[in-house]
């Protein structure tokens, strides 16, 4: 099992005979993810990779049953895109687009909540690598080879950070369930304690990797649902030790303004919780396997 | 982005609030005529630099003559401010703003900033008004007064008269506070700001209620759209090698250690400073090539890290994904052909095509020192900074 996507998946992409949106889409149909076709406004009709362009997408839902998305549109346009997928009846929708603004994502989120629990959306980013259960489907821009197949959830801020995890994983033969990157964003369509909860639901996953870095409450939130909620193990690493108050570290999330924001605070609070924490980047993959054996 | 305190207060005066009469300049003879044109016989001389703190650090000058004005702008035009906020290194003061004394009679603080937590915009109010956020929550955190704005249907008058009452503000003003603090969150909102800070926020003898001193920041993804904001940054007020960086679209902060650092992705250039301090050094800068490390972002990275006289240690670190190792490799090769790296080079490749990216290196001209995991990259950068 896995989270969010799998084999079966029907996915459709959004702005997908773009230049962006073609590359990926290849990429993904490679990796074998069910793509049934894509949406550029204007360019209904045609064929695009073989598959079919709508114009709206509750045209492509309608046509091919996609109930998955995934966002190439520039940043300007992201947030009307992503609502489109919303209001289509779209239940996973993946936001690589780095640079939407905050105002936007607040929007979004407002105008998502006309659904109910059950018919809502899941929007994952913006400003991330996507999501990938590895030798099943992927959503995503990652390099889908470097995940193993297996039971460990990674939930993450960062793209490449989170290839790292999942490459020293791989090395010492440990799979991941679902990788799920929720972006680098201040506010972002899924938290930390959202995918956290799917991967206590999923049968399948055994542990869940948390990547967090400076800024924001995100990581704390999660910690302490965990510690409520959550029987699975919790390991977590937080990145930007050396960041100084008040400067945006590459992320426009990641910028320490608030007590429990820096990373030393973080791992503190998240230790009250009772997540094992990852003493620096270069074992996470060892932290995870020590908390298997228990 | 951040802008000066007069091109803060300009826009709020643009959303209804009321600001002490001003102007900005940039010499000590237009200082003078400045004050001479707002008339009246007490001046304020403040220094605009992007920091707060200035009046401890020297920044704002109260005059009591003309002459006074032309000699407070003179002694601030042209020199560093150091504030606590600006680290030693200080910031240039090109342009005073001269503006009318102000007599007050009571401060208050307000501010309004994104909650994270929330995902909403929250005012927060003290009646102790001068000092700054941090130390009102230390010494008088029972002042504060906390508001959620729904951003779907704005500040409610309601909300805005609540936040004036608990500002103890007398009936008679409470109208034109709350126009105010409406004003104030309008500007926000309407300009995609990321902070609004008035502190203080005045009601002056005469019972006025005024914005004496102004901080706006606003988010660098809406600049696009917000074009009028977008001119007003000052250039002069940032780090000469971030603005090099910024005009290049590379992801960097300037910071006081000695190893430079190249990266691809800003989590992984985080982790790859935290093993640098881990292993006993201390990052000279935090540089995020982009996730995709183009060649052409990769030469940008080496230009702009040759340029900073403290490091002593360049370390690379690229994780390649869809971009392979081989192409990544390329890259760096063809970057130090065309820039001299006079420091000891650590390169650290992984992901996709790795053992390729690495025979690349090696069998370049390259001189470099060669490492595998975070933690071999890092221990490596450090023992390099000894030879």
């Amino acid at each position: 099992m896995s989270i969010l996507i799998d084999k079966k998946t029907k996915i459709i992409i959004q702005g997908f005979t773009g230049k962006m949106g073609s590359f990926h889409a290849e990429e993904m149909i490679k990796y074998g993810s069910n793509i049934v076709g894509g949406v550029t406004p204007g360019k209904g009709g045609v064929k695009h990779l073989n598959l079919p362009v709508f114009n709206t997408v509750k045209e492509a839902v309608k046509n091919t049953g996609a109930t998955a998305s995934i966002l190439f549109v520039p940043p300007a346009f992201a947030a009307d895109s992503a609502m489109e997928a919303a209001d289509a009846g779209i239940k996973t929708c993946v936001a690589i687009v780095d640079g939407i603004p905050s105002h936007d994502m607040i929007k979004i989120k407002r105008y998502m909540r006309r659904y109910s629990r059950t018919e809502k959306m899941t929007l994952i980013g913006p400003n991330c690598a996507g999501v990938i259960s590895p030798g099943k489907a992927m959503l995503g821009i990652m390099p889908g080879h470097i995940y193993k197949e297996g039971k460990v959830g990674i939930i993450g801020r960062s793209g490449t950070l989170g290839y790292e995890a999942a490459q020293q994983l791989k090395n010492l033969n440990i799979g991941v369930s679902t990788s799920v990157g929720i972006g680098g964003d201040p506010i972002n369509g899924s938290s930390f304690k959202d995918i956290l909860e799917k991967f206590e639901e999923d049968p399948e996953t055994d542990a869940v990797l948390m990547i967090g870095e400076i800024g924001g409450p995100q990581e704390v939130a999660a910690g302490k649902f965990a510690k409520e909620n959550m029987k699975k193990p919790i390991i977590a690493y937080i990145a930007g030790l050396t960041a100084p108050k008040g400067r945006v570290m590459g992320h426009a999330g990641a910028i320490v303004s608030a007590y429990g924001e820096s990373a030393v605070e973080k791992v503190e609070l998240l230790k009250e919780c009772g997540v094992i924490i990852s003493k620096n980047p270069s074992v996470m993959g060892e932290t995870v396997k020590d908390s298997l054996k228990k | 982005m951040d802008i000066h305190e007069y091109q803060a207060k300009k826009i709020l005066s643009g959303f209804g609030v009321t600001i002490p009469r001003g102007g900005i300049v940039y010499s000590p003879e237009n200082a003078e005529n400045k004050a001479r044109e707002l008339g009246g016989s007490k001046w304020v001389v403040k220094a605009q630099v992007h920091s707060g703190a200035r009046g401890k650090a020297g920044g704002i000058i109260v005059c009591n003559s003309v002459l006074e004005v032309a000699q407070a702008a003179d002694k601030l035009l042209g020199k560093k401010l150091v504030t606590n906020q600006t680290g030693p290194e200080g910031k240039i003061t090109n342009r005073v703003y001269i503006e009318e004394a102000t007599e007050i009679k009571k401060e208050l603080y307000l501010g309004l900033v994104f909650d994270r937590s929330s995902e909403s915009i929250m005012v927060v109010a003290s009646t102790e008004g001068g000092m700054s956020v941090e130390e009102i929550s230390k010494k008088k955190p029972e002042t504060i007064i906390r508001s959620k704005i729904e951003v779907a249907v704005g500040m409610q008058k309601f909300q805005a008269r609540e936040i004036a009452f608990g500002l103890k503000i007398e009936p008679k003003l409470i109208a034109r506070a709350a126009e105010t603090i409406i004003g104030c969150y309008r500007a926000f909102s309407e300009l995609d700001a990321t902070m609004v800070e008035v502190n203080p926020l005045v009601i002056s003898n005469q019972d006025q209620i005024l914005a004496l001193d102004c901080k706006m920041s606003f988010d660098n993804n809406a600049l696009f759209r917000r074009n009028q904001v977008s001119e007003l940054r000052d250039k002069t007020q940032e780090n000469p090698n971030e603005v090099y960086a910024s005009d290049r679209g590379l992801n960097y902060v300037n910071l006081e250690g000695n190893i430079g650092n190249i990266i691809n992705g800003a989590g992984l250039a985080m982790a790859s400073m935290d093993m640098i301090k881990l292993a006993g050094g201390e990052p000279a800068n935090f540089l995020d090539v982009g996730g995709g490390a183009t060649p052409e972002k990769i030469v940008k990275a080496f230009k702009l890290i040759s340029m900073d006289k403290k490091v002593k240690v360049i370390l690379v670190n690229i994780f390649a994904g869809i971009n392979r190792c081989d192409w990544v490799a390329e890259g760096i090769v063809q970057a130090l052909d065309k820039i001299e790296i006079k420091v000891p080079l650590v390169i650290r490749l992984a992901g996709t095509n790795v053992d390729k990216g690495n025979k690349i290196l090696k069998e370049s001209k390259i001189n470099y020192i060669e490492a595998n995991t975070l933690e071999d990259a890092a221990n490596k950068a450090v023992k390099a900074l000894g030879n």
